[in-house]
């Protein structure tokens, strides 16, 4: 397959996420890996695309949420008291 | 890992104004409804106006809170709508072509064939490829990227991701893919491009 206008490429493409998330029966998971043997360009969007989930979540896994701004909520809220009682 | 698993509130306590139990509701949401709004607005100040507002709005609205979807589900939703808001409100002065196409459940074809994928991740993760990262993640349509951040950063499911927006669960599906496909094409031409940039240095 040079492109993805092959059926069987659109087919895969609709199910691309379900796929990746774990959410397909086992015989459409089956059918989707006998397709991505034979196909580079769907055995790359599929890669490209599980790899780029990845690295969007990498990021937040770090806490983003600086003191100052936790402190100024807190604040707000009127809920001073409980400032240093974090788990 | 799925925060509304990972913590048990009191929504007696909390409706009866336990203040401890709220404060401790405030420090499980904080980090992730600042990140939504981080991720949605693109800037620090509109973060915090997202999350102090949502936080105001639980206070106000807890004793008309039913239970009937989760903590969790009810917190996103308002931080949720006060993101969307905040859009609305931003956009209201742009002019009509600068506004996004129109929702459609049309995914665009992949156009770009690259496998970056196995590149490794020092490579991957430059602070360049980080703010490549950033930028087409605020390039997605807005109800493409509040699908994709709920259920990809946020890592909720899809059922939660509907009843937070409320879509059913099949417009979620097709959000997130369009969302998924779209981020991957820029990534994909991003780093084709640092390849041939690197090769012909």
């Amino acid at each position: 397959m040079t492109d993805l206008t092959h059926q069987n490429c659109q087919a895969l493409l609709g199910s691309l996420s379900e796929y990746i998330d774990g959410e397909l029966p086992p015989e459409l998971c089956k059918e989707i890996e006998k397709h991505l043997e034979g196909c580079d360009n769907c055995r790359i969007v599929l890669n490209t695309t599980r790899r780029t989930i990845d690295l969007v979540q990498i990021p937040s896994e770090e806490n983003p949420l600086p003191d100052e701004v936790r402190e100024r909520l807190f604040k707000r809220l009127n809920l001073d008291d409980y400032l240093h009682a974090r788990e | 890992m799925n925060i509304s698993t990972t913590h048990d509130f009191s929504l007696e306590a909390l409706r009866a104004g336990d203040r401890a139990e709220f404060a401790r509701l405030v420090d499980a949401f904080s980090a992730p409804i600042y990140r939504l709004g981080l991720k949605m607005l693109g800037n620090t100040q509109d973060a915090e106006d997202i999350l102090q507002n949502t936080f105001l709005n639980a206070l106000t609205h807890l004793s008309d809170f039913e239970g009937r979807s989760s903590v969790s589900t009810w917190l996103y939703r308002i931080a949720a709508n006060e993101a969307l808001m905040l859009i609305r409100k931003r956009k209201s002065n742009i002019n009509i072509e600068d506004m996004q196409p129109e929702d459609s459940d049309d995914v665009p074809l992949p156009e770009t064939f690259v496998d970056w994928s196995i590149l490794p991740e020092k490579e991957l993760l430059t602070n360049e490829s980080k703010s490549a990262i950033e930028t087409a993640v605020k390039k997605l349509p807005d109800s493409l990227r509040m699908v994709f951040i709920l259920r990809d950063v946020e890592d909720l499911s899809i059922k939660e991701t509907a009843e937070i927006l409320n879509l059913t669960e099949v417009n979620v599906k097709t959000r997130l893919l369009r969302a998924r496909m779209a981020l991957r094409e820029q990534l994909s031409s991003y780093y084709a491009e640092r390849t041939r940039r690197k090769e012909t240095q």
